[in-house]
């Protein structure tokens, strides 16, 4: 093994990547997203989606939803890392449950008039997407649903005169009775 | 003190309640510095006399003295230092101590709370830049939250994983008057409750491994000495118990005595060759409280590469982080070695390892630290040696710098006991030592504290020399100079060509002088027939001492595994011809 002159072993690793849904239970006091954001890039984490919002207001719990990747040791040590902050109460990897259900929520502008307006407007329906705004010349959708879904639908919407999309990101829960 | 018409005694301002829980935390020295956004809190400390606070010279070197005194004692050192430049200044020992596990409360002045975000004058995002640099920290906007969130300060820094936390305090917040209320069980983080108590089934898992063992060796390293001293006792205790080899890293030294009989020497990148031989071809490793750094590992794919590996540590991100373990014990060391040991004594019994020992021998043999005498120059590692051979014995501490001598230091002076042994590893700091040992002494008056120093890196914080004469410290600044920076002009030799490019430090102060203009004592040795003289001198003066021991200047620090190299490629002293050398080093020639 050739490196170039360092003080440091220089490695690579050929583990394949895996992505994994993580929820992140957190106290919430300031600076507490700016925390974990913090880990992420400091470490050379990667995020793929973030989302959080308060969940349980009176104990100041909030909920963060994580998607990353990484190799399994990477992905075990993020975990590790998110559990040792001081404001984290628990870490569930939702990937590792089996029985994660993803949701994410998207706006998608279109603009254009025509057979591609109508075309449009099939398409949303096959998807579920609901119109939540309308002129004569534009649509906006709401579409819910997994993050490939939702892919798929702005995939089939670019031809017809996609504008613009917005999404959530995507919050994780698990199936059954219990809670994380 | 603003006053107020109530007559609660807990009524108070902001600064009195700092001053108040720093005292119920059974502090009594802070180090600190102060500026325009801490004054109320040093109004408060002139008008008291239970805390005594040391006036540094810059606030780094309030922080390595903090870091100095939190592990010669085991009890957190306390910061206190201004908004801006005093809070930025404090970045270096915090990042320094977050690396070496330390526990610090550092408190910082902030611009009042209207102010903030205005770019105000001395304001800084003191949270946001200390935020990767400490374990936890917190910016106090409601005299409300001052008392709860002091407690939960002391209460981070400390259990766990040590390490070191910022508050905070906008100035408007210390006029404040608010009530005060003393430590309290439910002044924790409630969202952090890190595990003490190993897993009993993953402890008799252990056991089993340990009793079949026919190559063991226990890697022990900081955790233990962050354990505390029951640690250490347990620690010695399972090695007369299994009659293990024992190795330790570079910030684990003393928690098992150096003059042990199962005492391998430290381990890793300028490790023993026994000691890194053992782990290389071990069959059961059991590491406690250390946490496979790159320093240790060499290259993780061809480290120890036959074993079964137990690991113990109360961070579960120290676990699998770089190198994968069969058995993870999550807690603290001395809970989980007393498991350990009374499950052993009761259902195991130590595995016959003569053949092992007899292996181990021969490695030792090799007597990896070797060096060549010099009746003309003075030899580093024969310096460490005489100050040793002169300190043994001695209620001693030693702090040190960062390059060769610290590793000479590591290699050639023994500790017998934890906590007299004050290093920066992780960050790999120049310029901790000084105001570090500076730190030690006042947690030990009585005692011999030496820094044991190089030329370069006792330029970064000499100014706390004026600290040291000022309260009467008489530290011993033990400077191996030898001109250049050692471990610099080693690397480039080694793996640039020899180009020394800048580590040549030209217009090298007269140390001597240096002492005295200080107000110190300042001694030079040039002959090693001299040196044993001088450091009797030394260590009778009762004065801070910059001692300019000079040292053969091209030495290099050996035994080495070279970059890119596994532990059973070590680089012997004796071994280490140009050639070797040039061959050792990966890429060859192209490279060296
Ligand atoms: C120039 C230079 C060269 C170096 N060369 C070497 C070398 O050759 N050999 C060497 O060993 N080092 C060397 N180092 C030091 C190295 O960089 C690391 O700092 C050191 O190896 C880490 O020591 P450690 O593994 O004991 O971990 P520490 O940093 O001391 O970490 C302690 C571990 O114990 C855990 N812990 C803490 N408290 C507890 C508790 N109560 N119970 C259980 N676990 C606990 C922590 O979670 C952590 O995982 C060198 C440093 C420098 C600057
Ligand atoms: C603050 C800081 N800057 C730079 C370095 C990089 N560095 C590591 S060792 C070293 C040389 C130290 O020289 P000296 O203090 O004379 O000790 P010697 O190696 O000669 O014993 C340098 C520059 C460092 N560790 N810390």
């Amino acid at each position: 093994m050739t490196q170039p002159a360092s003080a440091y072993f220089i490695e690579e690793r050929h583990d394949p990547n895996e992505t994994h849904t993580l929820s992140v239970l957190v106290q919430n006091e300031p600076g507490v997203l700016a925390r974990v954001i913090g880990l992420f890039s400091g470490r050379g984490y990667n995020i793929e989606s973030l989302t959080v919002s308060e969940t349980e207001a009176q104990k100041h719990v909030s909920r963060i939803t994580i998607v990353t990747t990484g190799t399994p040791m990477v992905i075990q040590q993020i975990k590790n890392q998110l559990d040792r902050m001081v404001p984290v109460y628990r870490v569930v990897d939702q990937t590792l449950t089996g029985r994660s259900i993803e949701r994410e929520l998207a706006m998608v502008k279109l603009r254009g008039v025509g057979d591609a307006r109508v075309e449009s407007l099939r398409l949303a329906e096959a998807f579920r997407a609901r119109v939540i705004d309308a002129s004569t010349e534009s649509f906006v959708f709401e579409i819910t649903g997994g993050p490939t879904k939702i892919n798929q639908f702005i995939e089939l919407m670019r031809p017809l005169g996609l504008v613009e999309v917005v999404r959530t990101g995507v919050a994780a829960i698990t199936r059954g009775p219990e809670g994380m | 003190m603003t006053e107020t018409k109530s007559h609660d005694a807990n009524q108070m301002t902001g600064a009195a309640m700092i001053v108040r829980a720093l005292i119920d935390h059974g502090v009594e020295h802070l180090f600190g510095y102060p500026g325009g956004s801490v004054l109320p809190i040093y109004d408060e400390i002139f008008q008291q006399d239970q805390l005594q606070h040391i006036l540094v010279r810059h606030e780094q070197g309030a922080g390595h003295a903090a870091e100095g005194y939190a592990r010669s004692t085991g009890k957190p050192g306390v910061v206190l230092v201004t908004s801006g430049p005093g809070a930025t200044n404090m970045v270096t020992p915090l990042a320094d101590a977050l690396m070496d596990s330390i526990p610090l409360v550092c408190i910082t002045g902030q611009v009042p709370t209207h102010l903030i975000g205005n770019d105000a004058f001395q304001e800084c995002d003191t949270v946001g830049i200390t935020r990767p640099c400490t374990k936890h920290n917190w910016l106090v906007r409601d005299i409300k939250d001052l008392a709860r969130v002091l407690h939960e300060a002391f209460y981070v820094a400390t259990s766990g994983r040590p390490g070191p936390v910022v508050v905070d305090v906008p100035k408007d917040v210390q006029f404040a008057v608010g009530t005060y209320h003393p430590p309290r069980r439910t002044d924790v983080h409630i969202s952090y409750t890190p595990q003490v108590k190993g897993d009993p089934v993953a402890i008799r898992k252990a056991v089993s491994m340990l009793a079949g063992a026919k190559r063991p060796v226990i890697y022990s390293g900081g955790g233990v000495v962050n354990s505390g001293d029951e640690a250490c006792r347990l620690l010695r205790e399972l090695v007369e118990v299994t009659d293990f080899p024992i190795t330790s890293t570079l910030m684990g030294l003393g928690a098992y005595p150096a003059s042990g009989k199962n005492w391998l020497g430290m381990l890793g990148m300028h490790g023993t060759y026994e000691a890194n031989m053992t782990m290389h071809d071990c069959d059961v490793m059991l590491c406690i409280g250390a946490r496979f750094d790159d320093r240790i590992t060499g290259r993780t794919d061809a480290f120890s590469p036959n074993s079964k590996k137990i690991h113990i540590d109360i961070d579960p991100s120290s676990i699998n982080k770089n190198i994968r373990v069969d058995v993870p014990i999550i807690g603290d060391v001395a809970n989980v070695l007393g498991d350990i040991l009374t499950v052993f004594k009761a259902e195991a019994k130590k595995p016959d390892i003569k053949p092992w020992w007899q292996q181990v021998a021969t490695w030792r043999a090799r007597n990896s630290l070797a060096y060549k005498k010099n009746s003309e120059l003075i030899m580093p590692q024969y310096a460490i040696q005489r100050l040793y051979e002169a300190t043994r014995g001695r209620d001693t501490y030693i702090t040190t710098e960062v390059g060769q001598h610290q590793m000479w230091a590591a290699q050639f002076y023994g500790f017998e006991q934890p906590h007299r042994w004050m290093t920066s590893g992780g960050l790999g700091t120049m310029g901790y030592g000084l105001p570090a040992a500076l730190g030690v002494q006042v947690a030990h008056r009585d005692s011999l504290v030496i820094d044991i120093a190089g030329d370069a890196s006792v330029q970064m914080t000499m100014q706390e020399m004026a600290t040291a004469v000022q309260y009467e410290l008489p530290i011993k600044i033990f400077i191996l100079n030898n001109q250049y920076m050692g471990m610099v002009r080693q690397w480039q030799q080694l793996l640039h060509g020899n180009r020394l490019s800048h580590s040549y430090t030209e217009a090298m102060p007269d140390f001597v002088k240096l002492a005295e203009a200080y107000g110190g004592v300042g001694m030079q040795v040039i002959k090693p027939g001299d040196l044993d003289g001088a450091i009797a001198e030394m260590i009778k003066v009762k004065k801070p001492v910059l001692f300019d021991c000079r040292v053969a200047s091209l030495e290099n620090c050996f035994p080495m595994i070279p970059s890119g190299k596994a532990h059973n490629e070590m680089l012997l002293p004796s071994e280490a011809t140009d050639e070797a050398t040039a061959a050792a080093f990966a890429g060859g020639k192209a490279l060296v």
